[in-house]
């Protein structure tokens, strides 16, 4: 089977995050750089998957040219293709970025075939727009669930191919099945990622990575700029050094009405 | 108009769907608009009345006999639909994961904005909106100007409240067709896992963090959240040690909680933990470095070995009760 997974380069959650001069971008100057987490999973999955099923993987990525280091990471992680949609920043809007993206894998499936299943990340972890991988297959016209944590795959006589998928929901999940081909908005959660191997590592040098350059008009939200917001204050009150703080503990929980 | 898409479990309205009436009701006002509601895939008189008591002067209710459950296309495409007949000048739903999804949807529909994770909206020319990114450690400023905007409001922006005055409210019903999508994506089976109280809703928290030191140190704050009918939580770093299943990480890539309290212990505070545990109403660090972050933001402090000292509030609540 055909899997493309869309990811993003996006700055080592955890770290505190400084904003350029003009407040229009991540000052990077000392930031580390990974993939954005929910998408790590994507590409775990995907090379799960392909190891069961036979395929192949496909990263995809929108960005500058620096996130090649995120496609060869795949790559070195099990993904077999690697191709980058050229842009000439990382602040696309999001209307924007789908719409390259979807030009993008319409062009590869054009030449390669049409992918049985393409995964994104539920979310980026630094814009946080919840709405690429959506835009995305709705351009394309195929069924899309977001939140995923669990994904099975069955061959069904009448429907083929079909993905069971598993959102988290409070208490418990909802079930979706999806035929082929289909999106799936996936979360942290859905498996651990691998490291890379020594031959993983060696394969991501040498892999050939394919350019697209983006293309679509902007969409109509302009960033004005980034800020931080402002830290809260708060007076801590030390209870105490050890376990003899325990009755002002239960003090505060009774005063709460928790107890 | 604002026309805000209130979220139900099939049974209630949801808090979320409560916040972004709340949420929608100043919206509106400040917009000088009329606040409406859509309810979709649910056509029940005790939420239409509860959406009424949140201040909407008019609620569609769309619920087409095949959509017997949720479906995020079908949900998306009603919400196009009702745009399309409408008119809002602005969509509004609760940044959840149904929200932002049914959103998207609708938003594809239209090839129309979505800014999502809104925590201030300034309608206007252009619209002037601060969105979360970064689960809440970065703000954007971002303009909007289009013909229809559509916007989710950041999860415990507000707290719910019920409007002042009592509305003679409308009641529209939405005819409206569903395709093969629509069905293609709805949920074919619902799983149970626990009843009761679950991490989201829980009025307790014990989070630990890697000062745990092991799966097996989690035994204690089990306990302990146990007897105060509460939830265990942890950080990150202990669902990628194995410690502890995904499903109890709080954090931008776990759960947000909001309880009335967030016991972490042994939790430095990393900034991807502190999103999700920022809605606490109160937080009680006990942590053995008194510089670490979820200390210096906590109210309250212990600076010792969670494992002398949540054993001994374990005793205490026990012998005030016995």
């Amino acid at each position: 089977m055909r899997i493309c997974c869309c990811i993003k380069r996006v700055p080592a959650p955890g770290a505190r995050i400084n904003v350029t001069a003009d407040g229009l971008d991540v000052d990077s100057a000392h930031l580390g750089f990974t993939t954005s987490p929910h998408e790590e999973c994507a590409v775990e999955c995907a090379v799960q998957l392909v190891e069961r099923n036979g395929g192949e993987v496909t990263v995809l990525t929108l960005g500058l040219v620096d996130a090649v280091e995120q496609l060869r990471y795949a790559v070195s992680v099990g993904a077999s293709k690697a191709v980058l949609v050229n842009a000439d920043s990382n602040a696309w809007d999001p209307q924007r970025t789908a719409a390259a993206l979807a030009a993008a894998i319409a062009e590869l499936e054009a030449t390669q075939g049409r992918f049985d299943l393409m995964l994104f990340g539920n979310e980026s972890a630094d814009a946080g727009g919840f709405q690429v991988g959506v835009r995305v297959a709705h351009a394309l016209g195929r069924p899309m669930v977001q939140g995923i944590k669990d994904i099975e795959l069955h061959d069904d006589e009448t429907t083929g191919r079909v993905v069971t998928a598993r959102r988290e929901i409070d208490g418990g999940f909802e079930v979706y099945e999806l035929c082929c081909p289909c999106v799936l908005g996936v979360m942290e959660g859905l498996n651990l990622p691998r490291y890379p191997t020594m031959k993983g590592r060696l394969s991501s040098k040498k892999v050939e990575i394919s350019e697209i350059s983006a293309n679509a008009d902007p969409g109509v939200q302009k960033r004005v700029r980034l800020h931080r917001p402002s830290e809260m204050v708060t007076e801590t009150v030390i209870l105490g050094t050890g376990p003899e703080a325990a009755p002002a503990v239960v003090d505060v929980l009774e005063e709460l009405g928790v107890l | 108009m604002l026309l805000v898409v209130v979220e139900h479990d099939g049974n209630a309205v949801v808090e979320a769907g409560l916040e972004a009436l709340t949420f929608g009701r100043a919206l509106a006002n400040r917009m000088g608009a009329d606040l409406h509601a859509a309810l979709i895939g649910a056509d029940d008189d005790s939420m239409i009345e509860q959406v009424g008591r949140f201040g909407a002067a008019r609620v569609h209710v769309a619920a087409p006999e095949e959509l017997h459950d949720y479906s995020p296309y079908g949900y998306g495409a009603i919400v196009a639909a009702l745009v399309a007949e409408l008119d809002p000048e602005a969509v509004l739903a609760c940044a959840t994961s149904r929200g932002n999804e049914v959103m998207a949807t609708a938003a594809a529909h239209l090839d129309a904005a979505l800014v999502a994770n809104c925590a201030e909206i300034s309608p206007g020319d252009p619209w002037r909106i601060t969105r979360v990114q970064w689960g809440g450690s970065l703000l954007e400023d971002v303009t909007v100007d289009a013909d229809v905007t559509l916007l989710t409001c950041s999860l415990h922006t507000v707290i719910a409240a019920p409007g002042d005055t009592e509305n003679d409210l409308e009641v529209e019903y939405f005819d409206v067709g569903i395709d093969d999508m629509a069905i293609a994506t709805m949920v074919k089976d619902r799983v149970v896992l626990e009843a009761g109280v679950t991490l989201p809703t829980a009025p307790v928290v014990c989070g630990g963090g890697r000062g745990v030191g092991s799966a097996a140190g989690f035994a204690q704050l089990e306990e302990l959240a146990e007897l105060l009918g509460g939830r265990v939580g942890c950080s990150r770093a202990v669902t990628n040690l194995g410690w502890r299943p995904h499903s109890d990480q709080v954090g931008q890539t776990g759960t947000r909680i909001a309880p009335e309290i967030y016991i972490a212990s042994g939790i430095s505070g990393a900034i991807q933990h502190w999103v999700g545990a920022m809605a606490s109403k109160h937080i009680l660090a006990v942590n053995i470095d008194p510089e670490a972050n979820m200390v210096i933001k906590a109210d309250w402090a212990v600076i010792a070995d969670l494992h002398e000292v949540i054993p001994a509030i374990t005793a205490e609540i026990r012998s005030r009760r016995s």
